[in-house]
C-alpha cells in the first residue's frame, strides 16, 4: 500500500470519524462471546511433539540453511537456520513459505499422462511402473533410430547429483543436450573464462568490501544469495559502506543506496568503460597489482577506452561528466570497493562485454580474488564417477554438437544457449528436438518471446516433466513424473549463487512424502536399468539415496547432522597461479574476445516512431520469478500498486502518464513488437519520463487459483536479444506503446 | 505502581535498513494461522497484521527517494494503559497489560461491534469478514499455539504473545524467573533477513530495545534518542513500536509535521 501524507493522516481521520459502526445491539454481547467459540469449521490445530529439522532451502539459487519446526510428523513453520555461512538465521518471504507448496494444491499427485490436448489440463494417473515403461520405451525408440541426440533436457541447474545424474543419462545414452536454464551466472562463468582463464563462479566478498558499484543489480531485490545480500546491506549501514547504484528505475536497492545514479536503460556498459577510462587517465588504479597480475592494459585503453570520452559517456548514458569523474575518483579511492552486475536478479545473462567492463573496474583496483573483492570460486569436485562408456550409436549421437549452437566455432565460449532453443526447434522439419526433459525448470513461463516458443513446442512430440509442481510446462507436457519436493527428499545442494566459498548444503526429507512421488535420482536409476547396456552400467547404483550417500563419502554423515559443509578456510587463487589464461595473467583484452570486450551494450528491439517508449522489467522478493511461482502468502503481499484484482500496473512517470492522457489506476494497452497485453498504469515519480516499468513474476497460467491469471507475464511481451560476441541473451527491455484502452 | 518488575514489550525498526521484502509479514501469517483468499488486492479487508507500507516523499524523477515502513500493533500505553482500542471496547476482549505491556484480544469475547478499529489510528485491526478458509490438506501446516479465527471477530497483532507464555513455561519449568532477550522473539523479527526488527524489553536496561531507544518513563516512553521516533507522536497514544531513520523526510511523514516545523522538538 502506498502510503502518502494524505493517507498516513487518514489514520488519524479514521480514528476521529469512525469507519466502522456497530452492527449488532449490546445486548447480546454476552450470547455472542458464546455463539462464536462454538465455529465447528474453524479448524483445531492438532497438538504433539515439537522438533526441529535442519535442512536447505531449494527455492531458489540462495543455498539457505533452513530449520523446519516440526509438531508431530506435521512441518508448522521454517525459520532460517542460525550459524549458516549464508543467511545465518535469516530467511527470506519465499523460503518462509516453503510450507504451503509442501501441502498446496499446485502439487502434482501422481505419475500422470496428458488426457486431452496438451496445456487443457486433463490427466490420467497411472503407475510409476506404467510411467516408466512410457518413457524407456520412447527412448528406446530414439536410440534404435539412431537419434538419440534428438533427446534434449533443459534444467534449473548443472550442479549437484541429481542434475548430474541427467547429464551422465543423456551421455550414456548419447545426447549432449543438457542445457541449463538461463541467468547472469552464464555471462560471469564467462567473464572469468575469458579474463582469468578458469572454469569458475563468481563469488562476492560482499562482507568485506567497503565500496559497493552496482551496475543495475538488485542487491534488496533477490542479485546474489538474496538472505545474505540483506544482511550484508545492514552492515553496510552500520559500518558506513556506500552504495552506488546505477539503474534506469528508483528500485528499493536505489532508494537505499548513498547515491542513485539514473542510467539510460541498456548503458551500464557504457558507463562502467567511461569510469575505467578516467581511473586510467587519472592513474588511479593499482599500479602493483597492474603490472605484476594483469596483462593488455594497454591495448584495452587504446581500443576500446579510447572512443568513451566523458563527453561520449554523457551523450550515451545521461550520466553528466562532473559525476563520472567523482564516481571514478571515489570508487578508485576506497580501500576496497567492488563493482557488480547483472540487472535485477540476474535472471537475464546480458552483454558479455558488460560483464568484462564492469570485471575490469575490479580488476583496476586490484580487487579480484582478494578481501572484499571478486572470487575465482571453483566448481566443488566430490562427483568423482567413473568415466561414461559409450556405445557406437552414444558416441554417433555426442558427435553431433549441441542443438542449441553452444560450444560451436560461432558460439566457442557459450556453455548453455536456451534462448536459442525455440528458433532451431521451430525451423526444423521434423523437430531436432523429439524428446523434452525438463527438470526444476519452467520454461514455458520464463523464456521470452512465447508465441515462437508455443509454435516451437507444439513440435516437439514428447515432454517429460519431473516437476512436484503443476507449473506451466508441466501443465503443457505429455507426462508428469513428479519429484517430491526437497522437503520430502534428499538431495545435494552444492551452490549459493555470488557465495565466495565452496559451500554444499543437504536437503533432506523433513515429512513423509505427502504424494505418490518418486526421487527423479531413482527414475533415471530405473530408466537405465529398463534401457539395459550401455546406459545401465553408468548407473551401477540400487537407488539414488545410495548413490548420494556414495558419493559424498565421508560428508553424507556430517552432512545430515548439520546441513551443510563449508570450506570455510578456503582461499581464492592468489598472485599469479589464479589466471590460467595464455598470458597467465589477468586479461583486460584478452586475444579469443578482443570482440566481446569492445561491445559493452545492445539495441533494444523496435523501432522508435512506432514504439516510443522503453519497457523495462522490475524485480521484487515479493514476487518470484524462477521455477517456482508464488505461494498464496506471498501473492498476499504483493501491493495495489501492482496488483489490482487480475490486473497489473505498470509503472510509468506522471510526465509520461500526462503526455498520453492517463491518470493512476487507468486501463492502458501494452504494445511490444512482440505481443501486447492489458494493464493499468501506477503513476511514479522513480521512472525516468519515457521509460515503462513492468513488475516481473506474474500472469502465470499454472500453480493453483492464488496466483494463476493475475497479472501478466513479462516474458510475454519482450524477445531475446542475442549477444554478438557471446551469443547470449543481453536483452534488458524492449520498445513499446502505451495507449489508452 | 511496581513499574520496576513490570515487563515492557516494544520493538525498534531501523527503516535504513528494511528493504520492504515483506518477509515480516509472511513470518507473522505463518506464525499465527493467518488465512489468506483468492483475491487479497482490496487491502482494506486483507489480514495483515503486520503490513509495510511504502512512503514516498512526492518528489519529481529523479530526486524521489521511497521508504518502507512495517506496521504491527503498535501495543499503544496511551495514559496508563487507556490504548485508544482499548477503552472503547464494549465486551473487553481487549485489554492492556500492566504486566507485559502487551494489548491483548480474545478472540472469545469479541462479538465483532469494530469500536476498536475505529479507534486505532494504526489501522492496525482487522475484521474476519469471512470464515478462514485452507486448501485441502494446507491445514496440516497450522500453528496449534494459535488459534485460527472465525468469522465475525477483530483480530490483530499479539506480539506472538503465545511465544511469551511458551518461554515462560519453560523458564518456570527450569526454575529461572527471568527471560533472556532471545528467548522471547516475535516471528517477524526472527525472520526479517535484514535484521531490521529489534524486539525486547523496554524496562530492561540489557535489552537492545532499551539501549537503542533510551524510553523515557516521565514523557510516556518518548524516544531520548533523537534518531529514534514513533508513528503520531502527538496524539499521546505512546505506542511501543519505534522507528529509526536517517532520512528527515520520512521521521516528517511519522507524525504529519507541518513544512516548517522541525521533527524531534517541541510538544
Ligand atoms: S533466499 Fe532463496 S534459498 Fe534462501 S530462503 Fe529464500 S528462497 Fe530459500
Ligand atoms: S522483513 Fe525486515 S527488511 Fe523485510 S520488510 Fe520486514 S522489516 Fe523490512
Ligand atoms: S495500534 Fe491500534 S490496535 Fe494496537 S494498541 Fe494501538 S490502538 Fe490498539
Amino acid at each position: 500500500m502506498k502510503m502518502d501524507r494524505r493517507s498516513f493522516l487518514s489514520f488519524v481521520i479514521g480514528g476521529a470519524a469512525g469507519t466502522a459502526l456497530s452492527p449488532l445491539p449490546w445486548k447480546l454481547t454476552d450470547d455472542l462471546a458464546i455463539w462464536s467459540q462454538n465455529w465447528p469449521w474453524t479448524p483445531v490445530p492438532e497438538r504433539g511433539e515439537v522438533s526441529f529439522v535442519k535442512t536447505t532451502c531449494m527455492l531458489c539459487p540462495g543455498g539457505c540453511g533452513v530449520t523446519v519446526r516440526k509438531v508431530g510428523d506435521r512441518a508448522v513453520k521454517i525459520e532460517g537456520t542460525k550459524g549458516h555461512p549464508v543467511n545465518d538465521g535469516g530467511i527470506c518471504i519465499l523460503g518462509l513459505s516453503g510450507l504451503q507448496l509442501l501441502y498446496g494444491p499446485a502439487r502434482v499427485p501422481s505419475p500422470l499422462r496428458r488426457a486431452g490436448e496438451r496445456g487443457q489440463n486433463r490427466w490420467e494417473k497411472l503407475s510409476w511402473d506404467e510411467a516408466l515403461s512410457l518413457v524407456a520405451e520412447r527412448l528406446a525408440g530414439l536410440r534404435e533410430k539412431k537419434l538419440p541426440h534428438t533427446v534434449a533436457c533443459i534444467s534449473g541447474t548443472d550442479t549437484g547429483t541429481v542434475p548430474r545424474l541427467m547429464e551422465r543419462f543423456l551421455a550414456a545414452y548419447g545426447s549432449p543436450n543438457f542445457i541449463r536454464t538461463p541467468s547472469m551466472r552464464d555471462s560471469y562463468e564467462m567473464t572469468l573464462h575469458l579474463m582469468q582463464g578458469v572454469q569458475a563462479s563468481a563469488g562476492f566478498d560482499v562482507e568485506h568490501a567497503d565500496f559497493i558499484l552496482s551496475f543495475g543489480s538488485g542487491i534488496l531485490e533477490g542479485w546474489g544469495s538474496p538472505v545474505r545480500m540483506f544482511r550484508a546491506h545492514s552492515k553496510w549501514k552500520e559500518t558506513g559502506v556506500k552504495v552506488v547504484q546505477i539503474e534506469p528505475r528508483l528500485s528499493n536497492t536505489a532508494a537505499k543506496s548513498d547515491k542513485w545514479i539514473p542510467v539510460n536503460p541498456g548503458s551500464e556498459g557504457i558507463l562502467a568503460l567511461g569510469l575505467a577510462r578516467v581511473i586510467v587517465e587519472e592513474s588511479l588504479y593499482r599500479k602493483a597489482f597492474i603490472d605484476t597480475y594483469t596483462s593488455g592494459l594497454e591495448a584495452w585503453t587504446r581500443e576500446v577506452l579510447g572512443r568513451w570520452t566523458p563527453e561520449n559517456v554523457e551523450q550515451a548514458t545521461g550520466v553528466d561528466k562532473s559525476t563520472l569523474v567523482a564516481l571514478a575518483r571515489s570508487f578508485a579511492g576506497a580501500r576496497r570497493p567492488l563493482a557488480i552486475c547483472g540487472r535485477g536478479r540476474g535472471d537475464t545473462p546480458g552483454s558479455i562485454g558488460e560483464f568484462m567492463a564492469v570485471h575490469a573496474l575490479n580488476a583496476l583496483v586490484g580487487n579480484i580474488n582478494r578481501k572484499g573483492g571478486v572470487w575465482a570460486v571453483p566448481d566443488p569436485d566430490y562427483i568423482q564417477w567413473p568415466e561414461v562408456e559409450t556405445d557406437a550409436v552414444a558416441a554417433a549421437g555426442l558427435q553431433q554438437g549441441r542443438i542449441d549452437g553452444a560450444g560451436s566455432k560461432k558460439y566457442i565460449h557459450a556453455r548453455h544457449l536456451l534462448h536459442r532453443l525455440p528458433e532451431i526447434v521451430d525451423a526444423s522439419d521434423p523437430s531436432v528436438v523429439q524428446a523434452l526433459f525438463v527438470l526444476e525448470a519452467n520454461p514455458y513461463y520464463t523464456l521470452p518471446d512465447r508465441d515462437l516458443l508455443k509454435k516451437a513446442w507444439k513440435k516437439i512430440p514428447f515432454i517429460v516433466s519431473f516437476s512436484s509442481f503443476m507449473d506451466e510446462t508441466a501443465r503443457n507436457a505429455d507426462l508428469i513424473l513428479p519429484n517430491p519436493m526437497y522437503l520430502e527428499r534428499y538431495e545435494d545442494v552444492p551452490y549459493a549463487r555470488g557465495f565466495n566459498k565452496p559451500l554444499i548444503g543437504l536437503a533432506k526429507p523433513v515429512t513423509a512424502p505427502q504424494f505418490n512421488t518418486l526421487p527423479t535420482g531413482d527414475v533415471l536409476i530405473r530408466l537405465a536399468r529398463a534401457l539395459g547396456d550401455p546406459v545401465a552400467g553408468a548407473f551401477p547404483w540400487e537407488n539414488y539415496e545410495q548413490c548420494l550417500s556414495e558419493t559424498l563419502q565421508d560428508m553424507w554423515e556430517p552432512l545430515q547432522e548439520t546441513g551443510y559443509q563449508v570450506a570455510s578456510d578456503f582461499e581464492p587463487g592468489s598472485g599469479s597461479g589464479a589466471f590460467d589464461t595464455a598470458s597467465g595473467k589477468f586479461e583486460f583484452n584478452p586475444e579469443k574476445a578482443r570482440e566481446a570486450a569492445a561491445h559493452v551494450s545492445v539495441q533494444a528491439r523496435g523501432e522508435a516512431p512506432g514504439y516510443p517508449l522503453i519497457l523495462i522489467p522490475s524485480d521484487s522478493m515479493r514476487r518470484a520469478t524462477g521455477y517456482i511461482g508464488d505461494p498464496p502468502f506471498v501473492v498476499k503481499t504483493v501491493p495495489e500498486t501492482v496488483l489490482k484484482g487480475n490486473d497489473l500496473l505498470v509503472e510509468i512517470n506522471p510526465e509520461t502518464a500526462k503526455a498520453l492522457g492517463l491518470s493512476e489506476g487507468k486501463r492502458a494497452v501494452l504494445k511490444t513488437p512482440k505481443g501486447q497485453a492489458r494493464v493499468r498504469v501506477h503513476l511514479f515519480h522513480g521512472v525516468a519520463p519515457g521509460v515503462v516499468a513492468m513488475p516481473t513474476g506474474l500472469g502465470h497460467q499454472a500453480y493453483d487459483a492464488y496466483l494463476a491469471g493475475k497479472g501478466v507475464n513479462f516474458n510475454d511481451l519482450i524477445a531475446a536479444v542475442e549477444d554478438g560476441a557471446s551469443g547470449l541473451n543481453a536483452a534488458w527491455g524492449i520498445r513499446a506503446k502505451l495507449s489508452r484502452a | 505502581m511496581k513499574h520496576e518488575q513490570a515487563k515492557k514489550y516494544g520493538m525498534v525498526i531501523d527503516l535504513d535498513k528494511c528493504t520492504g521484502c515483506g518477509a515480516c509479514m509472511v513470518a507473522c501469517m505463518a506464525e499465527n494461522n493467518i488465512p489468506f483468499k483468492k483475491d487479497e488486492t482490496n487491502k482494506l479487508d486483507s489480514i495483515t497484521w503486520m503490513r509495510v507500507y511504502q512512503l514516498t516523499n512526492g518528489k519529481p524523477f529523479p530526486n524521489t527517494d521511497i521508504c518502507y515502513i512495517p506496521r504491527p500493533c503498535m501495543h499503544c500505553e496511551g495514559d496508563h494503559g487507556h490504548s485508544p482500542c482499548v477503552s472503547v471496547c464494549p465486551a473487553t476482549a481487549t485489554d492492556y497489560s500492566l504486566k507485559t505491556g502487551i494489548v491483548s484480544q480474545i478472540y472469545t469475547r469479541c462479538f465483532g461491534c469494530r469500536y476498536c478499529m475505529a479507534a486505532c489510528p494504526y489501522h492496525a485491526r482487522y475484521f474476519n469478514w469471512w470464515d478462514p478458509v485452507w486448501p485441502d490438506g494446507m491445514e496440516k501446516y497450522l500453528n496449534p499455539d494459535v488459534s485460527p479465527r472465525m468469522r465475525g471477530v477483530v483480530e490483530k497483532c499479539s506480539f506472538c504473545f503465545h511465544r511469551y507464555q511458551l518461554a515462560m513455561n519453560k523458564a518456570f519449568l527450569e526454575g529461572r524467573r527471568e527471560l533472556e532477550e532471545a528467548q522471547y522473539q516475535t516471528a517477524c523479527a526472527q525472520a526479517c533477513p535484514a535484521g531490521a526488527i529489534v524486539f525486547g524489553d523496554l524496562n530492561n536496561t540489557k535489552h537492545r530495545v532499551h539501549r537503542i531507544v533510551q524510553p523515557d518513563p516521565a514523557h510516556g516512553g518518548r524516544p531520548k534518542n533523537p534518531k529514534a521516533f514513533r508513528l503520531l507522536e502527538r496524539l499521546g497514544t505512546n505506542p511501543k513500536v519505534y522507528y529509526l531513520s536517517s532520512r528527515e523526510w520520512v521521521r516528517r511523514l511519522a507524525d504529519h509535521y507541518l513544512p516548517n516545523e522541525t521533527p524531534g522538538k517541541g510538544h
